[in-house]
């Protein structure tokens, strides 16, 4: 069974009086376990496709079935549920909590659970160890560098042990160097077992994938699973 | 999200953004003190006020001549009535009703006294033996006035604390002559110094025997006659019956004003009552307007955390969860503003209890919980706004605000 099912994906946007088509007629299936890269110009969809597979947003059509079940009917909390068990997120500005400590950054998806303190902590203190910011747990992100904040966006983003790691763009405020590390971590995770999607501008970043998909105006151009002539197929059908 | 998590982050959030939160903070705590002092000064207000009244005697009853009653201002009244006096012997009358234990009746006047060449004018007051006793009033030196026939006043006086200190200073004054307008009296008691009150000065005071005092002023007429009942409960009953009995001496007619001690304080407390909750309910606007601050403040505080909105959903926060620690921080903004509000409040009443030593501003009781519950209830109502905004808002466009 696939892990992602999407079959006749729309997400329209109404901008004044033009309706843009962020995705269109997408069907997608992704089995767990795979490393798969998003591509694809700018304004192609990417984020829009990551955002409805987060649960973050709804299509106004079509069908998205996650581990087999259909959750673009579930109610706004149920969605917060699955997000909050199988789901984590990395972004390209970090988007961790000014105010809290690295290690209540890690923390902060288990806090929400409202998972018990002692538990937490040795969670934590095994991610820090993990992702190597032993000696950073108790510093504010200002006071972290661009590659150690993108470190404790991946604890946190595992932390809750999800099935699937959604990044978009994780590298793309990084330098070449640190932006390798980050995808050597990804990557270790993905060798767990985790179901890895990453929406990339990088071409080299794309090729480690054992799969890529290649975005155009909402629509998938080419998904390297399949050959090229059903491809074609698809897109002239 | 656990309950100690959420205040805690709701904690974490309002101090990582200081000057918003020492605003809202203040704008509470100048609501809360606003009503603790106010208060502490409307309720002094009644307190000394009654505390003034209750040092004029207890179960006081007051008999003035004159029609007054209680039906307001009468036009057919106005008309017909020419007060008859009040006398001595009116008074006199009274000393035989059962619930009435004693009975003084009260002729005032100025005069001057003289003594050894100082002259200084005084109030005179004529009255008995029991007036001294009825009034509460203390005699530093020497006794009051002699028990004898209200007719045949001797010549004799009490003289006020400030009279004595000025008429002999640090000679004895007890057995000396004075003389008061035209007569020589002996000078028999001194009174304990009071100090200004709500009733007459007594330190510059000088009692003589009423007859005395009638002489001396030319009149038949009594200011008042004042009656100490038995009890408290025996007031109402001995009211009744110095009115029957006034009325069958002035031939049927209700040609005098009767008060109870108790009736006037019952309406000064009232009044004054009245006049401290108006006082804090003027004061409750600010607190009103500190709510509506602190929900200014807490909406900010969504547009500020926009970004943090998006995240904490996109981890897995439910609409609930994100409520919650919103009105978690509002209700904390004014928790703490209200604490700190009672506290200067408190100082405040401390203040003015030092700077005002006869005056006991207490901040009542009801006010202090009715200014915190208030404080704490405009918080969390004008909380709920920016709380369910921040839950409603959607996760993908929050995420881009960063
Ligand atoms: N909230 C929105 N309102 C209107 N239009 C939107 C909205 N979100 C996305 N779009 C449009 O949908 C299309 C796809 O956007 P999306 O953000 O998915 O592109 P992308 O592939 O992630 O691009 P980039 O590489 O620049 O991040 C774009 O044309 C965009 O303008
Ligand atoms: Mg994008």
């Amino acid at each position: 069974m696939a892990l992602i099912e999407l079959s006749g994906i729309e997400r329209r946007f109404l901008l004044g009086d033009t309706t843009v088509h962020a995705l269109a007629g997408l069907d997608l299936q992704i089995n767990a376990g795979e490393y798969v890269a998003v591509m694809g110009p700018s304004g192609s969809g990417k984020s829009t496709l990551l955002n409805l597979l987060g649960l973050l947003d709804r299509p106004n059509e079509g069908t998205y079935k996650l581990e087999g079940r259909d959750v673009t009917t579930l109610s706004p909390d149920e969605q917060a549920t699955v997000r909050s068990t199988r789901i984590g997120f990395v972004f390209q500005s970090f988007h961790l909590v000014p105010r809290l400590t690295a290690a209540e950054n890690i923390a902060l998806p288990m806090t929400l659970a409202g998972i018990p303190a002692a538990e937490r902590n040795k969670r934590v203190a095994q991610a820090l160890k993990d992702f190597g910011l032993e000696n950073r747990a108790d510093h504010k992100p200002d006071q972290l560098s661009g590659g150690q904040r993108q470190r404790v966006a991946i604890a946190r983003a595992t932390i809750m042990q999800p099935a699937l790691i959604l990044a978009d763009e994780p590298t793309g405020n990084l330098d070449r160097h640190t932006g390798e590390e980050v995808v050597n971590l990804l990557e270790a995770l993905n060798a767990k077992g985790v179901t890895l999607i990453v929406v990339t501008h990088d071409q080299g970043m794309g090729a480690r994938a054992r799969r890529q998909l290649v975005m155009e105006d909402g629509r998938l151009k080419t998904d390297s699973l399949q050959t090229p002539i059903s491809n074609l197929a698809e897109i002239s059908g | 999200m656990r309950l100690t998590d959420t205040l805690r982050f709701a904690r974490d959030a309002a101090t990582g953004y200081p000057m918003r939160t020492t605003l809202s903070v203040l704008a509470m705590s100048i609501g809360v003190a606003a009503v603790v002092i106010l208060t502490a000064l409307g309720d002094g207000a009644r307190r000394y006020v009654v505390g003034q009244f209750s040092s004029l005697g207890t179960n006081l009853i007051i008999v003035l001549p004159g029609r007054s009653g209680t039906g307001g201002f009468n036009p057919a009244n106005a008309i017909t009535s020419t007060p008859r006096d009040l006398t001595i012997d009116d008074a006199g009358s009274l000393r035989r009703l059962p619930g009435a234990r004693r009975v003084a009746p009260l002729a005032v006047g100025t005069s001057e006294i003289n003594y050894g060449g100082k002259l200084r004018e005084v109030m005179v007051a004529g009255s008995t033996a029991e007036f001294i006793p009825i009034r509460n009033f203390e005699l530093a030196q020497g006794q009051g006035l002699p028990e004898e026939d209200w007719n045949r006043g001797s010549s004799v006086a009490v003289i006020g604390a400030k009279i004595r200190e000025e008429m002999f200073g640090a000679n004895p004054a007890i057995g000396q002559l004075v003389r008061v307008g035209d007569r020589r009296l002996r000078v028999v008691g001194v009174l304990k110094s009071t100090g200004q009150g709500l009733g007459m000065n007594t330190d510059e005071l000088v009692i003589v025997p009423v007859s005395l005092a009638q002489a001396m002023f030319n009149s038949n007429t009594l200011f008042r006659i004042m009656i100490e009942a038995n009890s408290r409960d025996a007031i109402p009953g001995t009211k009744d019956q110095v009115m029957e009995t006034l009325k069958q001496r002035h031939r049927g007619e209700e040609d005098v004003t009767v008060i109870t001690q108790d009736a006037v304080l019952a309406t000064f407390d009232k009044l004054l009552g009245a006049l401290t909750l108006a006082v804090a309910g003027i004061a409750a606007i600010s607190l009103a307007v500190a709510g509506i601050l602190v929900m200014n403040v807490m909406l900010v505080a969504v547009t500020q955390r926009t970004g943090e909105i998006g995240l904490l959903k996109a981890l897995g926060a439910t609409a609930r969860t994100i409520r919650l620690a919103f009105l978690a921080e509002a209700a904390m903004l004014s928790a703490v503003g209200a604490l700190v509000g009672y506290l200067l409040g408190q100082l405040g009443a401390f203040a003015l209890r030092q700077a005002f030593p006869v005056f006991p501003a207490y901040p009542p009781d009801w006010a202090v919980i009715a200014g915190l519950s208030t404080a704490l209830a405009t918080g969390l109502i004008f909380g709920v706004m920016p709380a369910r905004r921040a839950a409603r808002l959607d996760p993908v466009q929050a995420l881009m605000k960063h």
